[in-house]
């Protein structure tokens, strides 16, 4: 399993990337797309809605399971990658260039309170079983 | 206390050289996909892929009595089988009237037949005809065959991949009607399968299957797994044991009252318990337009009353979800319902099975 060093991750597997214009691009990481399988449906946030940390703010579905998503950080989306919609199985592919949806960050200190990638391969070990 | 290892087929090694992700099925060890079961899917559609199906059992009857056996263990009628070779699809039943099992049986000339039941059943189904065979006919020879591997290769280019890979196949199969099977000393081909497309179901001794994998997998045939097999059946409107039937449930209320031969006065296990139950439901598809995947036990409610689903997945030809659902005996084809999906209930409609025929979908627009 991928799990790139220049990323911040959540426990709950989505992945969090600070852009240059200080917009944060989520995503799911490689693991939580090789558990969930074939993708089938991606209900992301919609541009304008405010996302909470910790928070559900969409779903993922996959062939055998559907798993809600989860803000890594509050704040204000601004943008969902549409190509998602109608081709969900571009996560399967490349988990972390599949980025699903931007915020404008409201507190840019959570980002620092996120997983380094050592720290989520630790969560993803335990996750294997 | 350890629990029993996992059961593999002759082609475990094959599966794991192929990268499948395993997975547990009825106590066997399978390839549940190669790496996209939605590939797999579109492949079988398209072109042709190959199922390892060895954790089935054939199970070889003989005997002057076998046939007269046959047909009082089997709710369908052996009668049927007039040709050598030809091919019944029918459920075993228990005194009930449940399903023990759906199966395929064939007639292979004078006084020989082979069984092919599933995976998850096959002890007990064994043990169940082995009882019955003491008590009913105790002529009758019976052979579990788990000295055979068997592949199914599904789809509109299948036959000719079979052919391409073991050319003596041709002329032996080339004329096969469809649900129709030829033997050559251990090889046995059958035009049948799971999956409602065209194809082969090859039987042969363990040590040869996997050179017949290999062989077919340079061919450009596609390995595909569970997961594939699951999406394919639902799509063609076939049903699964264990989950839209089971000992509890009558054919009419699994939607296979057509595998019931009732007409003349054939007595079969079953039978005089038939025709004490009245259906409690019948099993219709359904079909979501919106977006969710539909699944085993999501409840169902309308104005004929609740429901429930048996089988439910997402249809990759239809690009929908589909399912199989218990409803009141009193609904019809093209009649909304709604289904509870995660939190929410979703408008779906009642539609006939099976959904999709030669790729290409059967649904009202």
């Amino acid at each position: 399993m991928t799990v790139p060093a220049d990323l911040k991750y959540a426990e709950s597997h989505e992945w969090a990337r600070l852009e240059a214009d200080g917009t944060v691009s989520v995503g799911i990481t490689d693991h939580a797309q090789d558990r969930l399988g074939d993708l089938v449906f991606v209900e992301a946030p919609k541009v304008g809605q405010t996302v909470a940390k910790g928070k559900e703010c969409g779903v993922v579905e996959s062939v055998k399971a559907a798993a809600d998503l989860y803000a890594p950080v509050s704040g204000e989306v601004v943008a969902v990658n549409q190509e998602l919609a109608g081709n969900p199985e571009k996560i399967n592919q490349d988990a972390y260039a599949a980025w699903m949806f931007r915020v404008r960050p409201s507190n840019p200190a959570e980002l620092n309170a996120l997983l380094d990638a050592g720290g989520y391969q630790k969560v993803v070990a335990a996750d294997q079983h | 206390m350890n629990p029993p290892a996992l059961k593999r087929t002759p082609l475990f090694d094959a599966h794991r050289r192929a990268q499948a992700r395993l997975v547990d099925f009825g106590g066997w060890e399978m390839p549940l996909h190669y790496g996209s079961q939605i590939e797999e899917h579109h492949r079988v559609r398209r072109a042709a892929g190959v199922f390892d199906v060895s954790h089935m059992l054939a199970i070889d009857l003989a005997g002057s009595e076998a046939r007269t056996f046959l047909g009082l263990l089997l709710a369908n009628d052996v009668a049927k089988l007039a040709v050598p070779g030809k091919a019944l699809y029918s459920c075993m039943l228990n005194q009930d009237g449940g399903v023990l099992d759906d199966l395929i049986v064939y007639w292979r000339g004078e006084d020989r037949f082979r069984m092919v039941v599933n995976a998850g059943t096959a002890d007990k189904d064994l043990a169940w005809i082995e009882r019955q065979r003491d008590r009913l006919a105790s002529g009758v020879g019976l052979q579990p065959r788990r000295d055979l591997a068997m592949l199914a290769v599904q789809g509109p280019q299948a036959r000719e991949r079979v052919w391409q890979v073991r050319p003596p196949l041709r002329a032996q199969s080339e004329a096969l009607p469809a649900f129709q099977a030829r033997e050559q000393g251990p090889l046995f081909v059958a035009r049948t399968g799971y999956t409602g497309e065209d194809g082969l179901e090859v039987m042969v001794p363990a040590a040869d299957a996997a050179a017949l994998w290999n062989d077919l997998l340079g061919a450009g045939v596609a390995p595909c797994g569970l997961g594939a097999r699951d999406t394919l059946r639902l799509e063609a409107g076939m049903n699964l044991y264990g989950q839209d039937m089971d000992e509890s449930t009558t054919p009419f209320e699994a939607g296979l009252g057509w595998t019931v031969a009732l007409a003349g006065t054939r007595d079969f296990i079953g039978r005089a318990a038939l025709a004490q139950r009245t259906p409690r439901w019948n099993l219709l598809g359904l079909v979501l337009r919106s977006r969710g995947v539909l699944r085993s036990h999501q409840p169902v409610r309308g104005a004929r009353g609740a429901g429930e689903i048996t089988s439910g997945t997402f249809s990759p030809t239809l690009g929908c979800s589909i399912a199989l659902a218990r409803l009141p005996t009193a609904a019809m084809p093209g009649e909304m319902v709604e289904v509870q999906v995660r939190d929410r209930w979703l408008p779906v409609q009642v539609v006939n099975y099976p959904f999709v025929r030669r790729g290409k979908s059967l649904l009202p627009d």
